[in-house]
């Protein structure tokens, strides 16, 4: 008897997104990158209205049970955060690079994607650069090219990972079922 | 693509897709427009949830203050509209209840406006109603808002498509993968039929899981109409009967 979803539809700005949700650190935090990156459609063009939200481990691998991802303090890292897409499509966090949570897993940072046009949320991982295929469970069950729309590129500020919703390098979307 | 198609047109696509999703929405769904282009074309692919997927985001009192619960109190004066407190229980699929976890909700005022710069519908917006709540369920589940009954809608996917009166959902469970965003709508909507989101869940039976039943017991003498609405997370273990 579960609840169906539905889209989030076109009116969530001004109901979900909230200053400071896109900064689970501090910029100024020794560890802190940039997580960013566009939200795509099937045609290519960059969907100004995703909503992103982002759940994962501190540095060590370790699971934060701290309440105030709504409210920050500064300096408590509660792992959860959200940030919607703006009108370019891209979106940006402020976080760690998270230890894995399972020994000999690649680490990652679990994503949730919601947009209109997108009638239920979607799920996927964004993993570190440099990872061992072989050695982690997910990617090593696809195919190289597909397990690759999971991996996040190097840059400058952190890290970049585009979300595409379809077509041709469509990132990977996990069913937890 | 036809911006331009009528009612009955996207009533045809709907009743020829009817029954040929399963119990959550049908993310390739063309009657919905917009979803055109932006619904994944390979299956999704199972994982196993890990460590950090099994666990879940911790809200506290922190987070939300009580009154959030109040959407009629948020200004000066008191809201147009039928007062109308809506409340339930969230569970997981194995019937735990979700625990001080956050709920959030979003809607159009009592004549379907939303404010949002992006809306457009000509209708008046009300200058004492938002229409933005959150609450922490209890120790057993339970969410309660106060609120005013959303009016239905017009949007321009065909033309004169309209939305079933409906509050935005937004539910966290007992773990990371039970994460729901939906729709909660009234009982009786002459609409339902009609709108492409609604219906792109094509179980019928499903899909009224998402109406709301008006409760007497609810209704507070000269206050406010009660609606029940409960909700299960997780276990979509679904038992497809898609023709696909």
């Amino acid at each position: 008897m579960t609840t169906p979803g539905q889209t989030v539809g076109p009116f969530f700005g001004y109901a979900l997104p909230y200053a400071g949700g896109e900064q689970l650190v501090d910029r100024s935090h020794p560890d802190a990158i940039r997580l960013h990156g566009t939200v795509l459609d099937g045609a290519g063009d960059p969907v100004p209205d995703a909503l992103l939200e982002i759940w994962q481990a501190d540095g060590a691998g370790r699971v934060s049970r701290e309440p105030g991802s709504l409210h920050r303090d500064g300096y408590t890292f509660t792992g959860w955060g959200r940030a919607a897409s703006d009108r370019t499509g891209t979106y940006s966090f402020t976080t760690v690079r998270p230890g894995a949570t399972e020994p000999g897993h690649a680490p990652f940072i679990a994503l949730t994607v919601l947009a209109r046009g997108l009638l239920d949320r979607l799920f996927t991982r964004v993993y570190l650069p440099g990872q061992d295929f072989a050695a982690d469970p997910l990617l090593s069950a696809l195919p190289r090219e597909r397990a690759e729309t999971l991996c996040a590129a190097t840059d400058p500020e952190g890290l970049r990972f585009d979300v595409v919703l379809q077509g041709e390098r469509e990132t990977v979307f996990l069913n937890h079922d | 693509m036809s911006d331009a198609a009528t009612q009955s047109e996207i009533s045809a696509e709907i009743d020829a897709l009817a029954g040929r999703g399963g119990a959550q929405p049908k993310l390739d769904y063309p009657p919905y427009r917009s979803s055109l282009l932006r619904h994944p074309t390979k299956d999704p692919q199972h994982a196993d949830p890990e460590t950090i997927e099994r666990a879940v985001p911790v809200f506290g009192h922190r987070d939300v203050d009580p009154l959030e619960a109040d959407l009629t109190i948020q200004h000066r004066g008191e809201p147009i509209g039928e007062r109308i407190v809506v409340t339930g229980r969230v569970t997981d699929a194995a019937g735990k209840p979700v625990r001080e976890q956050l709920v959030e909700v979003w809607q159009a005022n009592a004549s379907g406006r939303y404010i949002h710069k992006r809306d457009q519908h000509p209708a008046p917006i009300d200058p004492n109603f938002t229409g933005v709540g959150r609450c922490l369920t209890d120790q057993d589940g339970w969410y309660r808002f106060t609120t005013i009954k959303p009016g239905p809608y017009p949007w321009r996917n065909h033309t004169n498509a309209w939305r079933p009166a409906h509050i935005h959902f937004s539910l966290f469970g007992n773990q990371f993968t039970e994460r729901l965003i939906t729709q909660m709508y009234f009982p009786g909507d002459p609409l339902f039929g009609l709108d492409p989101i609604f219906c792109s869940i094509t179980d019928q039976r499903a899909r009224e899981r998402l109406i709301a039943r008006y409760d007497h017991e609810l209704t507070v003498p000269e206050w406010s109409t009660g609606y029940r609405w409960d909700i299960v997370l997780g276990g979509r273990e679904q038992t497809l009967t898609e023709a696909e």
